[in-house]
This record gives C-alpha cells, sequence and structure tokens, in this order.
C-alpha cells in the first residue's frame, strides 16, 4: 500500500499531461497529417501554425487584448478589495453579515442569465466593444473572490498590529499603505493570482462585450473555427498559446498556490 | 476573534459596493422587467404577470434541463471530492516533488474554457482523437458525437480533469497545516492509517472541503462554455445542461420573457441551495 502510494499522482498527472500532449501534437502537424493520418507525434515537423498566429494581427492582438483586459481587471478587484476585506475582518457595522453574503451571491450567479443584460447595459453607457467594459464586468464574479481571499488573509494577522501602530500616533492610510499591505502580501499575491485566473479563463461576458477592438484570444478561435472549416492546426497552437501565460503565472505563485487555494483560512 | 462595532466602516466598503452593484443590480432588475412583460418583437411591451414563471415551472423541457443538470452537478461531486482527497493524501509533503505535482495539477484551471472544450473535442474525436482511436481500437463503439451515452461519458471525463485539481490543492493545503506531532502521537498509539485519516487528516480538511464542494457546486450549476464547445447540447438534448437550454431559449429563439423567468428560477435555486452550504459553513467557523 505504501510502495504502491506514489503511483496515484503519477497516475493523475499522466491523465492530465495526455490531453494537452495531444493539443501540442496537434499544433505541430500539417492539416494534411490531422485528417489523413492517425500519427501520435508529427511526422511532418512544421511551425507553419504558429507563424500564422504571429504574423496576422487578427490573431496576435487578441492575446493582446485579453492580457489588457485581465490585467485592469485584476488591478480594479485588488484594489477595490483590499478596504472592503480589512473592514469586514476588523470591525462588525449594520448589515455585514448580509453584505458578505450577497457578494458571493454574486461569485454564484450564473453569467449565462446575465449576457444580454450586460450588452443592453454596457451599451447604453457607450463602453460596448473596450477592454474596460469586460474588465469591470468581469469585477462580478471576481471582486467577492478577492475580498474573500483578503478577508482570510487579514484575519490572521493580530489585532495588536493595528492598535501599536495608532498608538504610535499613524493615521490609517499611512497604517494601511506602509505597514498592514506589506504584511499581507502574499496574501495580495494570491488574490491577484485569483483573479487573472477567473479573468483570463472566462468567455461568455467578454465575447458578449466585444465585437472588433477589444475581442479576445478565446473568441477569435471560436470564430475561426466555424467560419473557415477545419483549421484544426491553427486551432491547436493558439489553444497552446493560451496555456503559457497560465503556466507562467504559476509558476511564480508555486510557493503560495497550496495555501492560495485554501483562501488564506487553513 | 471579538471586533469592534465601527459603522463607518460602511465608507470601506463603498467601492465595492458600488461596483458589484452597477454589475449586478442593473442587469439583474432588466431581467426582472422582462419577466414579467411580453413583447411582439417591435420594442413594445404588455404586462404579463406571472404567466412566463407558471410557463417555465410547469414546462417539460425545464425540467428535464435541471434533472440533467442535477445528474450532472451531483455525479462530478461524487467523482472529483473523494478523488482529489486520496490524491492529496498520496502526494510527497516535501522534496522537489511537491512544487512539480502543484503545478502541473494546476494547468488545467488556467486554460480558457472554451479551449478545455476544444482540447477534449480533438482528444476524444473517433477518428483524429487519442481517446477516441484507443477506445474504438479496444473494439468499444465510441463516438460522443453520435451516443448519447458516449457524449456523457466524455462530459464527466472532462469536468473531472479540469476541476479536480481544485480539489486537490484545497485538500492538500488543509493536509500541509497538519503539525508533524499529531502524527508522531498516533504512530506511539499505535494507530491505522485509516483511524489517522478518520480523526486527524479529515478534521482538519473539513474546512477546505466545505470550500471545495461549495465552489464546485456554484460553478458545475453555471457550467455552459465548456459542454456548448464539446458536444452542443447533443446529440439530439441528451447533454443539454440548464445554461445551455437558457441561451438556447433567449438568444436562439429570441423568447426573452420564458429565457428571464427561467433565469430567475434557476438564479433562486442556486441561491437557495448555496445559502444552505454558506450556513454550514459559518456555524462550524463561529464554534
Amino acid at each position: 500500500m505504501r510502495r504502491l502510494s506514489p503511483l496515484v499522482p503519477a497516475l493523475y498527472i499522466l491523465f492530465v499531461m495526455l490531453p494537452i500532449y495531444w493539443l501540442l501534437n496537434m499544433s505541430f502537424k500539417t492539416t494534411n497529417e490531422i485528417l489523413g493520418d492517425f500519427t501520435l507525434w508529427p511526422r511532418e515537423f512544421t511551425l507553419e501554425n504558429y507563424i500564422t498566429i504571429f504574423s496576422d494581427p487578427t490573431w496576435y492582438m487578441g492575446y493582446v487584448n485579453s492580457l489588457a483586459y485581465v490585467t485592469i481587471n485584476t488591478v480594479i478587484s485588488v484594489t477595490a478589495a483590499l478596504p472592503a476585506a480589512y473592514a469586514f475582518s476588523r470591525y462588525r457595522f449594520l448589515g455585514d453579515k448580509h453584505l458578505f453574503f450577497w457578494l458571493l451571491t454574486n461569485r454564484m450567479a450564473p453569467v449565462a442569465v446575465f449576457a444580454l443584460p450586460f450588452f443592453q447595459l454596457y451599451s447604453a453607457v457607450g463602453l460596448f466593444d473596450t477592454h474596460l467594459a469586460v474588465a469591470l464586468a468581469h469585477t462580478l464574479f471576481n471582486i467577492p473572490l478577492a475580498v474573500w481571499i483578503l478577508e482570510g488573509f487579514m484575519s490572521g494577522v493580530p489585532r495588536q498590529l493595528d492598535e501599536t501602530a495608532y498608538v504610535d500616533g499613524y493615521s490609517f492610510p499611512h497604517f494601511f499603505v506602509r505597514i498592514f499591505l506589506p504584511t499581507i502580501a502574499a496574501g495580495i499575491g494570491v488574490a491577484c493570482f485569483f483573479c487573472f485566473m477567473f479573468s483570463w479563463v472566462e468567455l461568455l461576458l467578454a465575447k458578449t462585450l466585444t465585437a472588433v477592438e477589444a475581442k479576445p484570444i478565446a473568441a477569435t478561435m471560436t470564430r475561426t473555427a466555424s467560419s473557415s472549416g477545419y483549421e484544426l492546426g491553427l486551432l491547436a497552437a493558439a489553444g497552446t498559446l493560451t496555456i503559457v501565460p497560465g503556466a507562467f503565472v504559476i509558476y511564480f505563485v508555486r510557493n503560495y498556490i497550496a495555501k492560495g487555494f485554501a483562501l488564506g483560512r487553513v | 476573534m471579538n471586533k469592534t462595532v465601527n459603522h463607518k466602516a460602511w465608507f470601506l466598503v463603498l467601492p465595492v459596493l458600488v461596483l458589484v452593484a452597477f454589475n449586478a443590480f442593473i442587469p439583474l432588475m432588466t431581467v426582472v422587467n422582462y419577466s414579467v412583460q411580453e413583447t411582439f418583437g417591435d420594442n413594445t411591451f404588455f404586462w404579463a404577470g406571472l404567466i412566463w414563471f407558471e410557463d417555465v415551472l410547469h414546462s417539460e423541457r425545464f425540467h428535464a434541463a435541471l434533472v440533467r443538470q442535477l445528474t450532472f452537478t451531483f455525479t462530478i461531486l461524487a467523482i472529483e471530492i473523494p478523488l482529489g482527497v486520496v490524491i492529496a493524501l498520496t502526494m510527497p509533503k516535501r522534496g522537489i516533488w511537491v512544487p512539480v505535482c502543484l503545478v502541473t495539477m494546476a494547468l488545467p484551471l488556467l486554460i480558457p474554457w472554451n479551449v478545455v472544450g476544444a482540447i477534449w473535442n480533438i482528444f476524444a474525436l473517433p477518428e483524429i482523437g487519442l481517446l477516441g482511436q484507443v477506445l474504438n481500437g479496444l473494439g468499444i463503439d465510441y463516438n460522443f458525437t453520435r451516443q448519447p451515452g458516449a457524449a456523457w461519458f466524455t462530459l464527466i471525463a472532462m469536468d473531472v480533469w479540469h476541476w479536480t485539481s481544485l480539489v486537490v490543492l484545497l485538500a492538500y493545503a488543509g493536509l500541509v497545516s497538519i503539525p508533524d506531532a499529531f502524527y508522531q502521537a498516533a504512530k506511539i498509539d499505535g494507530a491505522s492509517t485509516w483511524a489517522i485519516f478518520r480523526h486527524i487528516q479529515l478534521p482538519k480538511m473539513k474546512r477546505v472541503l466545505t470550500i471545495a464542494v461549495l465552489l464546485r457546486f456554484m460553478d458545475s450549476f453555471n457550467i455552459y462554455t465548456e459542454p456548448f464547445v464539446l458536444t452542443g447540447g447533443g446529440p439530439g438534448n441528451s447533454t443539454t445542461l440548464l445554461s445551455i437550454d437558457l441561451v438556447k431559449l433567449a438568444l436562439g429563439q429570441f423568447d426573452l420573457g420564458p429565457a428571464a423567468a427561467m433565469s430567475l428560477i434557476y438564479f433562486l435555486i442556486i441561491l437557495a441551495l448555496s445559502w444552505i452550504f454558506y450556513t454550514l459553513m459559518m456555524r462550524d467557523e463561529e464554534r
């Protein structure tokens, strides 16, 4: 039993990697090879698919757009969530528990329900097809999550820290920025990671709120798949490239990942 | 922890409140507005009362989608939670394999959802996919674009692939927070592996597992993009989950009234079930 136990995570990792390998494999094949023979690795190795993506602005601008709204969203969500999380972790105030649950309900709202009203709302305020529109729309589910994570981390910091600082004559903003924020730096990192993650993977709202100027890469992929028939190699290459930013971000937070996934509440 | 009463804390919550209210309140009111009106498509609306709600609650189509949704959600919970716990238990606790495991396992979580659908589509297609070829090579007749059973199998496999890692990471975070002294004490007492799991590891994981169940429940009930890309709800209606049905109704047929009524009923179901989970979770935390 004890000797067999490393097999379980090993098999699971194999299961995780197989579909990703298949995607990677396909991204280096020519369309003829994909549709013609069944091959476990590319026989005619080609970089053609990647070259197409990097030389065609309709493709590579998709990545730029996605990264732009994800970044704006992360900044807005975490900045707004910081003071709110502090309030929830330190004070009791009128309706605090109801407010916290109401925030969480927005994490639960089925995005499909809101797609059409969102389109109308953002068209009405003139933000349709801008990065800001998608970034603001994604705060709907990212702010509640960021508040939840940051509140967990802040509650782990003893209150004595705040009290000592006030006794020493620090004003609230000064204390908050100079002393408190550096103390929970790990928590902020984790919150940013989660905001990045959920904004990066979401497509339905991002697609609904954009047309040309701010179209995310994932939407470019769906349109290519339907319009120009079966360009599977190109699709696979674009898919592979969407994994890269995620992998990059995970690598940076790998030491906090375990604690972060517990939302600071272990 | 005893917190001080301070009503001025509302000012700290204000930015969050304004942003979320803008995004949540206005669209929600739009949906409510549609749900009680009738339109003939020329931008004139008539008061329709609660007929759409009655229609949806009595419609067989909604019942069927709800049953499929519940089947899907409880199947993936029944697979992902135990599987995630077992993987977390068998994972190395220290050494160079820890970051390797964490990073590779977290990978599916950061893939855009439509790409997840696309990956599984090309992985499972009978002619060009690895899974499809292997299964058919073993003599199993497998084609998820034609057989409802195979479509369900692929859908569940995809979700297990996509989200089990979240459960693993949460459970793992609970496990590494157990001090070594607990295990040493258990060893002195001669406790069995099962006893250690039941009395030390499981209680320590309880809180993070509640979060895991809550998140997996909410997200699987809202799932749209992945099954839409993988099967498009087919073959027939066999994998048409609630969200897919809703979008078909609202954007496909442009039946705004019934679609809005369905949205609200759907939202209320999630809200009610999540509130039960949330209350249970908070009760534990205050203890």
